[in-house]
């Protein structure tokens, strides 16, 4: 693909509001992940709850968005002065000109968990004042973004579960190509729901301890909710030393099996491959691998070998759901901005909580933050229903 | 600005709606002026999934495979190699609904498939498991805009990366409550086989640009009602054109105040 600009990014994570928070909790090695202690949930498992999403509120205009995933969206948004960004690339390219594309897996269904114990005695009706179309449906954090920034140009939501906020910006890269679109708001936003924490224990893949990813005790993922984005737009010929680009995707499916990855990784090696491909790069390009690396035992292992097949033992990776959790359709926007901030602050980010890797995991894992020069990084976003997306990013030296 | 026009041309068909049990069904109202009588729709069994899964198969598996498989076959295509684009406003709504009714209640220990079946990425999921395909899969959501959004980045599959595109549009119904708070009637989708090349079994090109004009309504009362009743039927314009094998202009609903311009060319 024709490289793009990254112009701006953020992600609000439970390791704080903004990239500063994120960048800071890497560095340390240190985990945003409390007992879950989420509305009324009664589960033995570990969270990423983003602080003081419920004080947000939306501009009166909006309030037809009101729910959880959009209050998060809109402290992710003005974070880092990226809203500023957002209305400076409207202003600057029209607004019919900056597409929406953002990934998200169950948007505010927790508004429709919350209506369904307020349905009416008799009738079974929900409340008056549940809007479906504004905070259910998937398409609602889409519409959100766009009327926020008052953007006229096509939009749309991703909803490939965990691989979502991915595959969003293979998406805008291509309305981007075929000039449709001079910018692009990309991102992905997921909240704590009862949907995911009850419906991940039900298949027996939360963890009770903060999820380990790649050790060798790892038993299941610990729930996180995230709101990231990134604004994408053509790159100048010669970018600016320090400019940050996304230079690649990949993306595959299993075709194996709804909620459990090909054993073999065979997806996941496809769309890392194409994302090389796409990229123009070799493996040895490449000196970063953010892997999905959600700690259940089947996807590290999948994982696991498929990397160890492109990239053989020699390049670092590492997971970095230990410190924000698994942030499900956000993970891939959320992973994005983490090798955002490891190009442009010179770091490779350890996992944390990881102690004793699994050796049947042969991989350059790192369990500590290092500093390091990195030129190209990878990151792996896979989902059930065998969605598997690949992205890489450069820096310009 | 280099910018490539987002133009493929259309091999195969697939459609099921309320009352038209496929295309030649739609076509035989659309073309030859037959009269539209509206029914529920009717949905073939899933018979590419493994048994299990089969009896199991939601009213929006079936759907997908339905009119997926007879694009694909419309087309002469192997359904093993296509890149798909998903494009619907929600997905399996008594799923949905049976979840929230349980999530609700005293006992919240949900069943693992139920979660599963949950994400808006179902009907593309069971699609892979039939079909083998692994090949990039996309899955959206715009809401009444859904088409049209599909459409969209299906194009951009066939222009930017050069592969025939698999689009599939469809929605379904949920039962109530939440019936009166989205109301779609019953399921009903379109699939369209996109291809960066004119082959022998090309029926005609297309080529979008946004406009900010209005979108164009349909005269028949009836199809103008499901065009509006079922996301995924904001297509009919456009499938009236390639029933009739007529060249224009067609103006798609996509998202207010962008729509969709279709030049369209028959072969």
């Amino acid at each position: 693909m024709t490289p793009l600009l990254i112009s701006s990014y953020t992600a609000t994570t439970c390791l704080g509001h903004g990239r500063d928070a994120l960048l800071a909790g890497l560095r340390e090695g240190r985990s945003g992940l409390a007992p879950c202690a989420f509305e009324t949930v009664k589960l033995d498992t570990w969270t990423g709850e983003v602080a003081a999403v419920d004080a947000e509120k939306l501009p009166d205009s909006l309030a037809r968005y009101d729910c959880r995933n959009n209050r998060l969206a809109r402290l992710g948004l003005e974070a880092d002065g990226f809203a500023d960004r957002v209305r400076a690339a409207s202003a600057r390219y029209g607004r019919a000109r900056v597409g929406v594309f953002l990934g998200t897996s169950t948007a505010g269904i927790l508004q429709t968990e919350l209506a369904y114990r307020r349905r009416d005695p008799d009738t079974g009706a929900l409340p008056d004042d549940f809007i479906y179309r504004t905070t259910h449906n998937s398409f609602s954090l889409a519409e959100f973004a766009r009327a926020y920034f008052a953007l006229e140009g096509p939009a749309f939501v991703i909803s490939t579960a965990c691989s979502s906020s991915a595959k969003v910006f293979a998406a805008a890269a291509r309305q981007l190509a075929c000039g449709i679109i001079d910018a692009a708001l990309v991102g992905g936003v997921d909240s704590l729901c009862l949907t995911t924490l009850y419906g991940f224990a039900s298949l027996q893949l939360t963890s009770t301890t903060p999820c380990r990813p790649c050790d060798a005790a790892r038993d299941g993922i610990s729930i996180g909710e995230a709101a990231a984005f990134a604004l994408l737009e053509r790159a100048p010929e010669t970018p600016a030393a320090g400019a940050l680009l996304l230079l690649g995707s990949g993306e595959s499916s299993d075709a194996y099996h709804m909620s459990s990855p090909h054993p073999e990784g065979l997806g996941a090696r496809m769309a890392m491959a194409a994302a090389l491909r796409s990229a123009r790069l070799r493996p040895e390009d490449i000196d970063y691998v953010n892997l999905h690396g959600t700690a259940t035992l089947a996807n590290d292992s999948a994982e696991g070998k498929a990397v160890a097949e492109l990239f053989g033992d020699r390049v670092p990776c590492s997971s970095t759901k230990g410190a924000t959790g698994h942030t499900l359709g956000a993970a891939g926007a959320v992973e994005a901005v983490v090798c955002a901030l490891a190009l442009s602050n010179d770091l490779l980010p350890g996992g944390a909580n990881t102690a004793t890797l699994d050796p049947d995991i042969p991989l350059a894992y790192l369990l500590k933050s290092r500093p390091g020069r990195l030129r190209h990084a990878l990151t792996n976003s896979f989902g059930f229903g065998g969605s598997n997306c690949s992205l890489i990013l450069g820096v310009a030296r | 600005m280099t910018s490539t026009p987002l133009a493929a041309w259309i091999e195969g068909i697939g459609f099921l709606a309320p009352g038209l049990a496929d295309w030649p069904a739609a076509r035989a109202v659309l073309r030859d002026g037959q009269r539209y009588s509206p029914a529920p729709s009717v949905l073939p069994p899933a018979a590419m999934l493994p048994p299990a899964e089969r009896r199991r198969a939601s009213r929006i598996v079936r759907l997908t495979l339905a009119i997926g498989l007879e694009a694909a076959a419309h087309a002469e295509a192997d359904v093993s190699t296509l890149a798909t684009v998903f494009a619907s406003s929600g997905a399996d709504g008594y799923n949905c609904h049976a979840l929230c009714e349980q999530l609700a209640s005293d006992d919240r220990q949900i069943s693992p498939t139920r979660f599963h079946n949950s994400v808006h990425n179902a009907a593309a999921g069971y699609w892979g498991i039939a079909t083998g395909s692994m090949a990039p899969c996309q899955v959206l959501c715009a809401f009444d805009a859904s088409f049209g959004a599909g459409l969209l980045d299906a194009l951009g599959q066939v222009v930017v990366d050069g592969q025939p595109t698999l689009l599939i549009a469809y929605d379904s119904e949920y039962p109530e409550p939440l019936h009166s708070k989205r109301r779609i009637s019953d399921c009903g989708g379109v699939a369209l086989l996109l291809t960066p090349a004119r082959t022998r079994r090309s029926l005609a090109q297309i080529a979008v640009t946004p406009t900010a004009g209005p979108a164009q309504a349909l005269a028949d009362a009836g199809l103008e009602s499901l065009r509006q009743d079922i996301p995924a039927m904001r297509s009919l314009p456009l499938l009236a054109n390639l029933a009739r094998r007529e060249p224009g202009v067609i103006r798609l609903e996509y998202l207010a105040p962008m729509q969709l311009n279709v030049a369209l060319q028959s072969c």
